[in-house]
């Protein structure tokens, strides 16, 4: 697939740079390439991936980071998966969770269905959202050397912390994670120490 | 007595009598060691979110629309909370694919939906989405439990709690117009 949009960078490594080495990381990833991302990465049993549930994934992550207040949760999802989530950046500025981050890998299209044109690609802009709806910390990420920063910003635990990575609409060979919810939910909730029920 | 005396006795008096079912319901929170609390107000949740904003043992979610909180429990429940879904009845049509994570996963779900559009309703913009809020619930694999009396609203919500959080079940608890009051306009 050639590359439709200006953006440089190369999605797969700027998953793994961030996943790297932070094994206790609690990730959310949104469905589609995402989740591939972050499977690809390396499983762990606190990646939990959505394979549906489209403008959910902020959502859960900040169930998640306020049940969890002292573990980072980090969630990795696409523009078009938060863009259904337009709402949920307002919820989490109002909340202000120190220890969440929402990574969106912006590439402008909607790659899972066919690579049409979506709203970012169009325009907007999810930083100047995040931003406007108090998130404390707010990154737009065009080139390699800026990808570290992710990593340093979700251990300050400053946030809520939003970071755009403009990303290539190259699609990556698909990297399948579980499908099976009820695993993902339960190997998630083992790993903290929580029973099934 | 004179009359503006007995008027303001009378008064207390209907105060003091009324059987407050929100009392009630909080306690049950607590009892079930409920944590968040995502919302969207209605003037028949009103008091309840007002009595969990002034309590630090809950985390109130406002949001801008219901599904945010579907994803909010499930969320919350990944990292060992307990929470419960507050909205009023056009919200439902809201969360439908949402509601495809709760089942898909088997997470336990607890919502007490408000019901406009059934009695006395003067707004006849409620009316769709409420016939169809039973319907749409049972299609996506949620139980309905409907309360018509404020007496029941407490012990209902507490069945649901304890079914959804000891074997994982989806339980919406339907408080019906007649119990919140019409709306007066």
């Amino acid at each position: 697939m050639v590359n439709l949009s200006k953006n440089s960078l190369d999605r797969r490594s700027v998953v793994k740079e961030i996943l790297i080495g932070y094994k206790d990381l609690l990730v959310i990833s949104g469905l589609g390439s995402s989740s591939y991302d972050v499977h690809a990465s390396g499983d762990s049993d606190t990646y939990f991936y959505l394979w549906g549930a489209m403008g959910g994934a902020a959502m859960m992550g900040l169930g998640l980071s306020l049940a969890q207040p002292n573990r980072d949760v980090v969630v990795i999802t696409g523009d078009g998966e938060q863009l259904m989530g337009l709402g949920s950046l307002a919820t989490i500025g109002v909340l202000k969770p120190k220890n969440l981050s929402i990574v969106v890998l912006d590439n402008g299209h909607f790659g899972e269905t066919g690579m049409q044109v979506s709203h970012t690609g169009l325009g907007v802009n999810l930083a100047e959202i995040a931003k406007a709806s108090g998130f404390e910390k707010v990154s737009e990420i065009k080139t390699n050397d800026a990808v570290g920063g992710i990593s340093r910003q979700i251990k300050e635990r400053n946030g809520p912390f939003f970071a755009l990575v403009k990303i290539t609409s190259e699609s990556p060979d698909r990297s399948l994670p579980i499908l099976d919810g009820i695993e993902l939910k339960n190997r998630f909730r083992k790993t903290l120490g929580y029973p099934t029920c | 007595m004179n009359d503006w005396l007995q008027k303001g006795l009378n008064m207390v008096k209907v105060v003091t009598t009324r059987f407050c079912w929100e009392q009630e319901l909080f306690d049950v929170f607590k009892k079930n060691n409920i944590k968040q609390i995502p919302y969207l107000p209605d003037a028949g949740h009103s008091k309840i979110i007002e009595m969990v904003h002034n309590d630090e043992l809950f985390k109130p979610i406002v949001l801008t629309t219901e599904e945010e909180g579907v994803a909010v429990v499930c969320g919350a429940w990944l990292g060992g909370d307990r929470s419960i879904l507050l909205m009023q009845s056009s919200g439902v049509g809201n969360c439908i694919n949402m509601l495809s994570l709760v089942s898909n996963c088997s997470f336990p779900f607890v919502t007490i939906i408000t019901m406009r559009g059934e009695f006395g309703e003067f707004n006849s913009w409620q009316v769709p989405m409420s016939s169809a809020v039973r319907g749409t619930l049972e299609l996506m694999g949620v139980q309905v439990h409907r309360v018509e009396k404020t007496e029941d609203v407490a012990p209902t919500v507490d069945a649901a709690l304890y079914s959804a959080y000891s074997s994982n079940q989806r339980i919406a608890v339907l408080l019906s117009q007649k119990l919140i009051g019409r709306k007066e306009w």
